[in-house]
């Protein structure tokens, strides 16, 4: 992206625009020159068009601000830095005034300067914020004032302090007594210049667009032959040589050579362009390159030419387009020693390189003050190269800018012919006859087939062809029609000269009929198209349902960065190798992580900051580099191995640091303030098994580094381990800042849970007849886990035991050591009966019989 | 008789003067417990002459019914009474909390994602998605953009040290994907997902966002088709009053490209800033599919065409909001999520 600072004072020179300003920008927007902003020097703004609160600036008063001359200047009596200039503004007006403008001095008289009399709206000059501020008659050191010259920062053209140093000295021939805003009174735009636009980088560009917008003729300046130079017999030929190395790297190299020039100041309103255009105003020459650069968006080049006839000892110099020797090196004009290689492109002649093509000139041919005659380079390179070379050397500009996007060859000449007639008529030279125009392959004229019917089908809707036509050759398409066969018009279309945007052919001239056309005129229709092969996406369809499972528990989701640092996953996974950055933005995210946990233990962490119940999840992507020993066997999205690119696993992570109950009012003080502990997140575990119906769960004691040892637990679904969950080993706490706290923590693949989860289920009918509760206690070996005996009760219970729910576990001074009691409250229920007393007995007692056979068991009261 | 009328007139004043459930038990127990008055007037009917007896029995009888009567309204009106006073009587204030109620959250992104996916979901969208680590030829090249391509300076790459491979700056390789999964069958999908972008991290702008591509192909699919699919979807999101309008403006993978911008709702206080002014807002960019990207995805540009927008889901729900820092989405402050 790019701006282009436009003022429609300019732009008036190119193209006569009838629109309202405000309809301008609109209709330039909605065709792809989006205009950002809009800024208004001296005059009122127009309806409609708005300017940022801090862009805008003083209406210059018709009645208060003028274009003035310098009568005499006499010195302040008070004070040595203040002078008393007298300025007159018309027939019959005179004014003394104190002034401590550096570049107004005593004895100074003739001047054209901008005088603002009493009652002007202006900038102060002395304020460090913008603020407009009324000039009211004041005295200065004794003297009477109520009135000023004033500074380009005064007037709200530039913002700079810079410029309000000295007042604006404007050019002999301004006219005394003109209001300032009929002057030099401004609308400026500014466009954001996309990169099919990039031929709008310029003025003539911009006005080309007004044209096919509003139908005007565009004027060009100097159409090419009105400017053979008759008055000069002096040929180029002879005096410069042109040789091309390579001319895929430049296309065209055209030279002009202006002798005897004047170095000075470019005249005023030329001056005032470029800066109402945004480039500082330096000497005549630069100012016409930069001038003609941003009339037709070719940047130019001006060398000294005497110094490259001394670089080649006194006879005419050679200069050679081609890549830099490896080890060469130049000197650029801000005084920078350049190393250079073969994929930079220099301008170089016999001796050595002379100037970054493109990019930057040499110190040594630079165009100084005393330079007599220039050598004016008006060349194409390619863009590829001049990119490299700009980024290489880190060295944007205006030139690189439009250089690096590309700039048709045949811009080069009218560009080389404008600069040398306006360095002939302002800066006194005189111009050699003729161009070196090496041009060795001429880029061919570029012609597309263009097919209406086809245009029609694309957009949906039909544009009238006598329409379509205008609009290509308001953009100076050259149009002739081939063929009329079946109610559908072919058309020839040459491309102009100045567009390397249109590649694809048709594609890019139906887009510029229906962007002139208007984007507005396109109707508003639904898809016709039948509709494709319906299809469930089923992870994301996973996903979202363990999503609402777990929100359903409580916790919250949360979304990480991706990117991370190695050092905030080692307390969890150790060192591993990662998916690393080449450019880091920063020093905090530099790999693509490979734990959802340690990012969601990060963001526990700075939540607990300023809360004290803390429970996320994620469901996030790890990043495994491809043949990782850690990568899982399949990628989660495309389910397949890339041959190169990491391995992306879909994971779900949960923290969960809390206490028990949420603080109310109501609640006794320190009621219940346990945090919450493995069988709360557990809980959780159980919550969303039941609700995916996983089958045959089983939770064995996990065994990893960053887990409690004796407080954590794999979940296991038939034979597949699905993800570990537990209490955050202390130490592993302590490295995520979590201090002392109960960290529960899980993390579980998500892609084997799915694999896991039943695609269907049956119901299980609600029972119609009352169930009868029986308790059981049973003491049994500590080392007999909880699941083994409900298993047990669960196989003799057989299908009369329809619930088995662990109440009560005790271990005490009750009960023989070593061992523990269990009391589960035993449903007995069938389908189709009440059950009989005597039926459950027996039931019960062969569930009793089974647990003291098979787990050596005693039942409680019944030892 | 007179004893009757007697006996009748004091429980009646009695009965009157009870003003609580205590005292009314109390007469009931004086004139109708074991020992109680009436039923001893009642049995006193033993002791009547035999030709009076009748004419008392029948007195006794009234006497005792409408004693009865009167004395089960007066329970009834003091028990009404002493329920009303009692639950008058302390009333909470209802302006305390309540209980918190612990709750869980969709982060917002999720919550918006959803509500983007479920319309499209109505307009016959499906979702795919893609991976994240692409290669360079995925992201760019195949979207029309060599290396070295200007265009590729409107997407700030961040590079892994694999040569070629990087962190997808939008999800249009998905494009790609799908359209070689699914050729030579039309397509209707929309392809959300995390991208990256190498830009510093600050209020407006993020090192990772989600987009939301939509791609459509078929033999028949238009740019009006394009602004229907479009404008039906602003006025589900933002309101059936919308209107959209397009801008002409360049993606490399589109061909004509284009900007769309709704015209935000007055009656939103942030309207004038959102839209400095103008009424538009722009929601998303989009096209026609380019011709080489249809090729590069297997389709024949001469027999289909396609469309393609994107739009920032975390854009539209800043606009929305008036969330003013993007870093609050990835930045998952509670105080943040839990207003969503």
């Amino acid at each position: 992206m790019n701006r282009m600072r436009i003022p429609l004072s300019w732009l008036r020179d190119y193209i006569d625009i009838s629109l309202p300003p405000a309809q301008l920008i609109e209709r330039l927007t909605l065709a792809g020159l989006e205009v950002a902003s809009t800024r208004v020097l001296g005059l009122p703004v127009p309806e409609g068009v708005r300017v940022k609160a801090e862009e805008r600036g003083p209406v210059w008063d018709r009645d208060k601000i003028f274009v003035a001359q310098v009568l005499g200047t006499e010195k302040h009596p008070n004070a040595d830095k203040l002078k008393l200039p007298t300025v007159t503004w018309g027939p019959g007006t005179e004014k003394q005034l104190v002034t401590g403008a550096p570049n107004i001095n005593v004895g100074d008289k003739g001047q054209k300067v901008v005088l603002a009399l009493s009652g002007s709206v202006l900038f102060d000059g002395h304020s460090e914020e913008r603020k407009l501020a009324e000039l009211k008659p004041t005295k200065i050191r004794g003297l009477p004032s109520d009135a000023m010259v004033c500074s380009l920062l005064e007037l709200g053209i530039s913002d700079s302090k810079e410029d309000h140093t000295g007042i604006i000295i404007l050019e002999d021939d301004a006219p005394v007594g003109t209001p300032l805003a009929d002057f030099m009174g401004d609308i400026v735009i500014e466009v954001d210049v996309l990169p099919n636009m990039a031929r709008c980088l310029s003025m003539i560009g911009v006005a080309r667009e007004v044209a096919a917008i509003t139908g005007q003729q565009l004027r060009l300046p100097l159409a090419s032959r009105e400017r053979h130079l008759p008055d000069n017999p002096d040929p180029i030929a002879g005096q410069v040589s042109v040789q091309i190395e390579d001319s895929k790297l430049s296309a065209r190299y055209a030279a002009a050579l202006i002798k005897n020039i004047t170095v000075g100041p470019a005249p005023g309103w030329m001056q005032r362009r470029l800066l109402y255009a945004g480039m500082r105003p330096i000497n005549n020459i630069v100012d016409i390159t930069n001038f003609v650069m941003l009339e037709w968006g070719q940047p130019l080049h001006a060398f000294d030419y005497d110094v490259l006839v001394q670089r080649a000892g006194g006879k005419a110099p050679t200069i050679i387009v081609r890549p830099a020797r490896e080890g060469e090196v130049l000197v650029t004009l801000d005084k920078q020693e350049r190393k250079l290689s073969a994929e930079h492109l220099v301008i170089a002649d016999t001796k050595g390189p002379i100037a970054l093509a493109g990019v930057m000139g040499g110190l040594e041919t630079e165009v100084t003050e005393k330079t007599k005659n220039i050598l004016l380079e008006s060349a194409s390179f390619d863009f590829v190269s001049i990119r490299k070379t700009f980024r290489h050397f880190d060295l944007p500009s205006e030139a690189s800018a439009r250089f690096s996007r590309g700039i048709h060859p045949e811009t080069v000449k009218p560009a080389a012919e404008r600069a040398s007639d306006l360095m002939r008529q302002y800066a006194g030279g005189s111009v050699c006859q003729g161009l070196v125009d090496c041009y060795p392959v001429p880029r061919p004229a570029q012609v597309v087939d263009l097919d209406l019917g086809q245009m029609d089908r694309l957009l949906g809707f039909k544009i009238d062809p006598v329409e379509a036509i205008r609009i290509l050759r308001a953009l100076e398409y050259e149009v002739e029609l081939v063929a009329n066969a079946s109610g559908s018009s072919t058309y020839k279309v040459t491309v102009p000269t100045h567009r390397l945007d249109v590649q694809e052919g048709p594609a890019d001239l139906v887009e510029d009929i229906v962007r002139i056309y208007g984007y507005d005129r396109v109707p508003t229709t639904l898809l016709a198209e039948p509709l494709p092969k319906q299809q469930a996406n089923e992870p994301i369809q996973f996903e979202e349902r363990v999503r609402d499972v777990l929100v359903d528990c409580g916790l919250q989701e949360v979304i990480c960065y991706a990117l991370t640092v190695p050092a905030k996953e080692t307390p969890l996974v150790g060192n591993r190798d990662y998916v690393t950055l080449k450019n880091p933005v920063s020093s905090e995210r530099v790999v693509m992580r490979q734990s959802v946990l340690a990012s969601v233990l990060e963001i526990a962490e700075s939540n607990l900051h300023n809360a004290d119940d803390v429970r996320l999840f994620e469901i996030g992507i790890a990043y495994f580099s491809h043949g990782s020993p850690h990568a899982p066997r399949e990628d989660s999205v495309t389910r397949a191995v890339a041959p190169t690119l990491p391995c992306e696993q879909r994971r779900l992570a949960m923290v969960m640091i809390a206490n028990r109950g949420q603080e109310f009012w109501n609640d006794a003080g320190a009621k219940d303030k346990q945090p919450l502990d493995f069988f709360e997140l557990k809980g959780v575990i159980e919550a969303l098994a039941d609700d995916l119906h996983l089958k045959n769960t089983k939770y064995q004691p996990a065994n990893l580094a960053h887990l409690h040892p004796g407080k954590s637990a794999t979940l296991i679904v038939g034979d597949r381990p699905v993800g570990d969950f537990g209490v955050l080993h202390p130490k592993v706490a302590q490295a995520y800042g979590l201090g002392e706290r109960t960290v529960l923590v899980a993390e579980l693949d998500v892609d084997a849970l799915q694999a896991v989860t039943p695609i269907r289920f049956s119901y299980t009918p609600v029972a119609r007849f009352p169930a009868a509760l029986r308790d059981i206690a049973v003491v049994v070996d500590e080392a007999i886990p909880a699941d083994q005996i409900e298993a047990e009760i669960r196989k003799a219970g057989g299908d009369l035991l329809s619930g088995v729910r662990l109440f009560d576990l005790y271990r005490g001074n009750q009960i023989p050591p070593g061992t523990k009691s269990l009391a589960y409250a035993l449903s007995y229920q069938a389908p189709d009966r009440t059950l009989a007393d005597k039926e459950i007995d027996k039931a019960h007692k062969k569930i009793e019989d089974r647990l003291k056979n098979v787990l050596k068991a005693t039942i409680r009261g019944k030892e | 008789m007179s004893d009757l009328a007697a006996l009748e007139q004091r429980a009646s004043a009695e009965l009157a003067a009870c003003a609580d459930e205590a005292a009314l038990r109390a007469w009931n127990t004086r004139y109708f417990g074991n020992n109680g008055e009436m039923l001893a007037a009642l049995k006193a009917i033993g002791g009547i002459p035999k030709e009076e007896r009748k004419t008392y029995g029948q007195e006794a009888n009234r006497i005792k019914e409408a004693l009865t009567n009167a004395y089960e309204q007066k329970l009834a009106e003091v028990k009404e009474r002493a329920l009303s006073a009692s639950l008058t009587s302390n009333p909470l204030d209802v302006t305390l909390p309540g209980r918190p109620v612990p709750r869980g959250r969709l982060h917002v992104a999720t919550q918006v994602m959803r509500q983007i996916t479920a319309v499209f979901a109505d307009m016959g969208f499906q979702v795919y998605r893609s991976r994240e680590v692409e290669s360079d030829e995925m992201n760019f090249e195949l979207l029309n953009m060599p290396p070295h391509h200007p265009a590729r300076d409107m997407w700030d790459t961040f590079h892994t040290t694999i040569p070629g491979v990087i962190l997808r700056t939008h999800t249009s390789p998905g494009q790609i994907h799908v359209m070689r999964e699914q050729c030579p069958n039309p397509i209707r999908v929309i392809l959300p997902g995390m991208c990256y972008r190498y830009e510093a991290i600050t209020t407006r702008s993020e090192i990772q966002f989600q987009q939301v591509e939509g791609l459509v192909i078929g033999e028949r699919v238009t740019m009006a088709d394009l602004k229907g699919t479009i404008t039906a979807f602003a006025r589900r999101l933002f309101g059936q009053e919308r209107h959209i309008r397009f801008r002409s403006s360049y993606f490399p993978f589109t061909e004509p490209s284009i900007e769309v911008d709704i015209d935000w709702p007055k009656d939103d206080p942030n309207a004038d800033r959102l839209t400095k002014g103008t009424g538009w807002l722009e929601i998303m960019g989009a096209g026609m599919v380019h011709p080489v990207v249809l090729r590069n995805g297997g389709y024949d540009p001469a027999k289909f065409t396609g469309f393609a927008f994107g739009m920032g889901p975390q854009r539209i729900t800043m606009l929305k909001h008036a969330i003013d820092d993007i870093r609050q989405f990835w930045g998952n402050d509670l105080r943040f999520l839990r207003q969503f």
